[in-house]
């Protein structure tokens, strides 16, 4: 929590006087009872008569404004601090999802920092809201009460003293042991999310199977388990309050005893017995509602601890090796590069090295999990090296910065994903301020136009969240157009021509060759008809390289390459 | 909105319907604590009454009141908490009705709904929203029940006293109840929409999270983060506005408080100081008390009126949960729908039509015979509606004319069960659990023997790589099939069908992502799977269309050419521009 304390930065104005302003109603509250005493003494005992009776009840009023005014005001800072010490963090919480590694993607889940940023973070803003309004005037009012206790009497003062310090560990005790219980009723809660998100996502596939009531069985036993450990931590937590009552009512019974021999012997009065007894009642009203605010304190800490873990999580490991640029190497140099992603021991991609010229074309191929992705998204420094470098223009590739280094690159992944928005908007990913005619242009090189055209919004038609209202083909040759518009350097193609048919993906190989600014293309691919007139192509297998050269060199060289050239176009030959 | 929301309080009152004897013990627990906590402070009176001054002190009655209060004290603490118990019983099991209810509501819900809304929107009603909810109820329960009998408890008290003064107070208290109703209403209002920007936020953060890897490959980071922090000022103003708007309830409530308060002082003392003749005994030891009950009696109205808002604030959640519940579900299996029992594979569309959209036109008079057996290749251009033939024979979406038969019989006369059990479906998003690998195959077959998956597995090339996985089949997968190759998934979702071997499949581009010489195993795999059966294949590659006996041409969601892979070739239409297209360059 005490990390979470920077987004109070630019509201210290407000948390101050949030307090302040509660503090200053509290004090006018004290005045209550002094004034009362004055109606007595002097209204109706002594001779002030009816006029100073209402005089005096003005003045009541007349403070119920005060303190109207001044609970308005707190009301107003603290929230106004609560809502936004919340929207920093959020947005704070936001940026940093934005630079995790694509590692850590992998580890988190969505659905757990969907429930971070938003459930979390309310339950903290609900924290600091009343942290801001009560925590001054509890205590306050409490330790103000044991201190007039000491005025009146030294051993009713020691009575407040030891009460005070019980109720301080029986508060503390609840409060720790709470909250690893209400970590455990979030991460519950997590489970709940997933199973419905997963739901949601898995629809058809749940429904082909039909087990729609078997997944209802495993989300009310997740749901069930949830509910268990709610009531759980319920019952402990509802030891609270009338744990306090009890042992505020104890010591009443302590201090009337102590007050009782006192009186006997002279050394009080029955007045100060009296007052001693009110401000102990003082100490209850406040204690619940301090109680109270410890309850949600605790939840907030439970959920600023897990927001925290977020905001700890070790951003994308920037290593920079400056490798002297050297004028006369290729474009682009894979040098000895191994890929360990650090799972089960088997190397992702192992020795590989080739170089590409600028302008040239390279086809990648190679069965499932021969590292065919892992290999692309080192351009890009998605991934580090294990060991090995990739250099771009002679420089290594995470020296150059990865922001320019993207925007060198421009990249159709394997899953075709659309944003909600307009499609215009969605095309201006790699641009922001590229024109309809450059989009169009972009469009059309990628065999999209149809899809445009057959919108009746054209380039303002709205896109659904995760491109829904477009099919898988028309999503993939939308996303092969976003990265057109970028006009970039590099242009990779991550297995982007599966879900076309061949005429589409043979057109669309035809335009790319005939853009004007010549980019180096690389292409991933199944087939080999889509590849083969790349001026390159490296055979992947099992992370190594089995054979780099061009299409017939490799149809004579290269036992897999053949293998599957051949599996692919016995079509033709028979 | 007043309407609605009372039918809303209906609707979760009739939730509360089950824990009827569980909302008698919360009363019952309440009236015992209110009634100790408003007693205990008369016998404190009873001790101070004892201790008058030197040598004055009576102190067997004191050690008697002492036991007294001693007994009090526990019986109201042991109350207090069963109450706290009962209430957490209560909220957290309606809260788990609710969500089962759900749950079970978005298994019935047409694909349509599910296809058109954001999946962030309808977790957070499930999730975030019945939270708020149950925040709320729990509120309502621990301090309403309390609330309104510590009212009613010093009011009596008040009444014994001096009625005159008890009904002044009874008369401006309404003020206070107005006041806060007033409030009440007006945050509904700007609660719910703070809950409306909260559910756009979290689509954004689902949207964005969901699909960082492409973010990042475009540098989308920064516009990003403005589109958010543009939602997040909004959701900021807003919730600004009903926090701030919401807690003047205490304050406005409190005021009315020292108005009643300086009331009794004034009535009082003047009454004290004419002498009015009325028929009551007064002193200024009694005014004293009353001017305590008087600050005890508004201080629940504080506390009430602090539970309205929060019962305001769980109603509009409420009522995104309900919006979602009362979502109309899918047309339910007609009435005498029987079960579809062993078929051979005779598959008939006759005049189906069907569109997404009403005014938009997709698939018109469609008419295909297959027979038991035949493999039905679906081929064209991207976006002709091959898909769409899928949601159709699955029954995902329902046609909006004509009928599609298996064996003669209408699909729409048996149930959506037995159906989908016949179909073998691999779709071209693979779509994983997390769960084991084990876990995932044999979800169609759940009581599957190791043999089987095994066999399953090797059958589809899954084996090798699942032995490579650090738990071999025992091996979670995360969310969505987190650390696994596009391919792998496709693997093993080809073995989920191959463990259960239904009579007809339905393949939709499933090997697009599996390199060529793993395809073309599990295509001779595929090859023996589909002896036999009929089988319906969105793909791509005409080496395996080639081999169908039907083959569908379609294109703007009609069939334009049908036939053997010759006699389309013979035809030198569409299809045999679309095949000799495959080596142009």
């Amino acid at each position: 929590m005490r990390k979470l304390l920077k987004y109070l930065k630019h509201y210290k104005l407000q948390s101050v006087l949030a307090p302040f302003f509660k503090l200053l109603e509290a004090a006018f509250e004290l005045f209550v009872p002094i004034l009362v005493a004055a109606i007595i003494d002097n209204g109706i005992s002594g001779d002030g008569g009816w006029k100073y009776i209402v005089n005096v009840c003005l003045i009541l009023v007349g403070l119920g404004v005060i303190g109207l005014v001044c609970a308005v005001s707190a009301q107003y800072f603290a929230a106004r601090a609560a809502v936004g010490f919340s929207q920093e963090l959020r947005g704070d919480l936001f940026k940093k999802v934005q630079t995790l590694s694509y590692s850590a993607i992998d580890g988190l889940g969505t659905s757990k920092i969907i429930t971070r940023m938003t459930s979390d973070v309310n339950q903290i803003q609900s924290g600091v809201n009343l942290v801001l309004r009560l925590f001054m005037r509890s205590p306050f009012i409490v330790f103000g009460a044991m201190v007039m206790a000491f005025v009146i009497d030294v051993t009713a003062g020691g009575v407040f003293a030891v009460t005070i310090a019980v109720l301080c560990a029986v508060v503390f005790t609840i409060m720790l042991v709470s909250i690893p219980m209400y970590r455990r009723v979030q991460s519950d809660l997590d489970k709940v999310t997933a199973s419905t998100r997963e739901n949601l996502t898995g629809a058809r596939v749940i429904r082909a199977f039909c087990k729609e009531q078997d997944e209802i069985n495993s989300y009310n036993a997740r749901n069930g388990q949830l509910t268990k450990s709610q009531k759980y931590v319920g019952k402990f937590a509802a030891l609270m309050n009338p744990l306090t009552y009890a042992i505020i009512n104890a010591s009443i019974i302590v201090l009337l005893y102590v007050g009782a021999i006192k009186v006997d012997g002279g050394s009080l009065t029955q007045g100060n017995v009296v007052a001693l007894y009110n401000y102990m009642g003082q100490i209850l009203i406040e204690l619940i509602k301090l109680a109270n605010l410890i309850i949600t304190v605790t939840k907030s800490f439970a959920c600023a601890g897990r927001v925290n873990e977020i905001l700890e999580m070790s951003e994308e490991k920037i290593r920079t090796d400056i490798t002297p640029a050297s004028s006369k190497c290729p474009f682009i140099v894979f040098d000895k590069v191994c890929v360990n992603y650090g799972n089960a021991g088997m190397d992702e991609l192992s020795d590989l090295s080739f170089s590409v010229e600028k302008g040239q074309t390279i086809g990648i191929i190679g069965g499932t999990g021969a590292g065919k992705t892992t290999l692309i998204n080192l351009i890009p420094h998605f991934y580090d090296t294990s060991s090995g470098t990739v250099l771009i223009d002679g420089k290594n590739v995470n020296s150059i910065g990865d922001e320019k280094l993207r925007d060198m690159c421009g990249i159709v992944p394997q899953q075709a994903v659309l944003f909600k928005g307009t499609m215009r908007e969605n095309l201006q990913w790699g641009k922001n301020d590229a024109t309809d005619e450059e989009i169009m242009s972009a469009v059309q090189t990628a065999q999209a136009a149809d899809v445009i055209n057959s919108k009746p919004g054209g380039l303002d038609e709205l896109v659904e969240q995760g491109g829904k209202n477009f099919s898988g083909g028309q999503r993939q040759r939308l996303t092969i157009a976003r990265a057109l518009v970028k006009k970039s350097e590099i242009l990779i193609l991550d297995d982007s021509a599966s879900a076309l048919d061949y005429a589409t993906d043979a057109n669309l190989r035809k335009s790319l060759k005939q853009l004007p600014y010549k980019p180096t293309v690389f292409i991933v691919s199944q087939r080999t008809s889509s590849i083969r007139h790349a001026d390159k192509i490296v055979v992947l297998d099992g992370g190594k390289a089995v054979g780099i050269g061009t299409h017939e060199e490799l149809l004579k060289t290269c036992e897999i390459y053949r293998e599957i050239h051949n599996s692919q176009f016995s079509v033709k030959e028979a | 909105m007043a309407d609605r929301q009372k039918i809303i309080i209906k609707r979760i009152l009739k939730q509360l319907k089950g824990y009827k004897i569980w909302l008698v013990l919360t009363v019952i627990c309440a009236l015992v604590s209110v009634a100790g906590m408003l007693a205990v402070p008369v016998f404190f009176g009873k001790i101070v009454n004892n201790i008058v001054g030197a040598g004055e002190v009576y102190f067997d009655s004191i050690f008697n009141n002492f036991i007294i209060i001693g007994a009090m004290i526990a019986v109201t603490s042991i109350a207090q908490w069963l109450m706290n118990v009962v209430n957490n019983h209560i909220t957290y099991n309606v809260v788990k009705d609710i969500r089962e209810e759900a749950f079970s509501h978005i298994q019935e819900l047409p694909l349509k709904y599910i296809d058109s809304h954001s999946y962030g929107d309808i977790v957070s009603r499930n999730i975030a929203d019945v939270d708020q909810f149950a925040d709320g109820l729990l509120m309502g329960f621990t301090q309403l029940f309390t609330g309104v009998l510590t009212i009613a408890g010093t009011l009596v008290l008040m009444l014994v006293i001096n009625w005159v003064i008890a009904l002044i107070v009874v008369v401006i208290t309404p003020l206070s109840l107005f006041v806060a109703k007033y409030i009440a209403t007006r945050t509904y209002t700007l609660f719910k929409k703070t809950s409306e920007i909260r559910g756009e936020q979290t689509a954004f953060i689902d949207e964005m999270v969901g699909n960082l890897k492409v973010v990042k490959a475009f540098n989308r980071e920064d516009e990003n983060i403005e589109k958010f922090d543009e939602i997040n000022l909004r959701l900021t103003k807003a919730s600004l506005k009903s926090i701030f708007y919401s807690s003047l309830t205490n304050p406005s409530t409190r005021f009315v408080n020292a108005l009643v308060y300086a009331a009794v002082a004034l009535s009082g003392a003047l009454m004290l100081v004419f002498n009015t003749p009325l028929p009551v005994v007064f002193n200024i030891g009694l005014l004293t008390s009353l001017l305590s009950y008087a600050n005890q009696y508004t201080k629940p109205f504080n506390e009430i009126s602090g539970v309205v808002t929060e019962l305001q604030n769980a109603t509009a959640c409420a009522r995104r949960i309900y919006e979602l519940i009362d979502e109309i579900p899918q047309v339910p299996d007609c009435e005498d729908a029987t079960e579809l029992k062993e078929v051979e594979g005779n598959v008939e569309f006759r005049n189906v039509y069907f569109s997404y959209a009403t005014d938009k036109k997709l698939i018109e008079n469609l008419n295909i015979s297959a027979q038991a057996g035949q493999r039905i290749a679906i081929v064209g251009p991207t976006g002709c509606g091959k898909t769409t033939l899928i949601n159709l024979l699955m029954r995902f979406y329902d046609v909006t004319d004509g009928e599609i038969r298996v064996d003669d019989k209408n699909i729409y006369d048996v149930t959506r069960k037995s159906l989908r059990q016949k179909y073998g479906m691999v779709l071209q998003e693979t779509w994983l659990k997390s769960g084991t690998i084990r876990e995932n195959i044999a979800i169609g077959k759940p009581d599957a023997t190791d043999e089987e998956i095994i066999n399953a597995s090797k059958a589809s090339y899954a084996h090798n790589f699942i032995n490579q996985l650090a738990d071999g089949y025992d091996t979670v997968i995360s969310e969505d099939g987190g650390n696994l190759s596009q391919g792998q998934k496709q693997l093993l979702c080809i073995a989920r069908i191959m463990l259960c071997l239904p009579p007809m499949l339905i393949l939709d581009e499933a090997t697009s992502s599996i390199d060529t010489r793993t395809e073309i195993k599990i295509q001779q795999a595929f090859a023996k799977l589909m002896k036999g059966r009929t089988s319906f294949i969105v793909a791509h590659r005409l080496s395996t269309i080639r081999e169908a006996d039907i083959i569908l041409v379609m294109n703007n969601g009609n069939i334009i050419e049908q036939g053997s892979h010759e006699e389309l070739l013979a035809q030198n239409g569409f299809y045999s521009k679309l095949y000799n297209s495959q080596f142009a360059i």
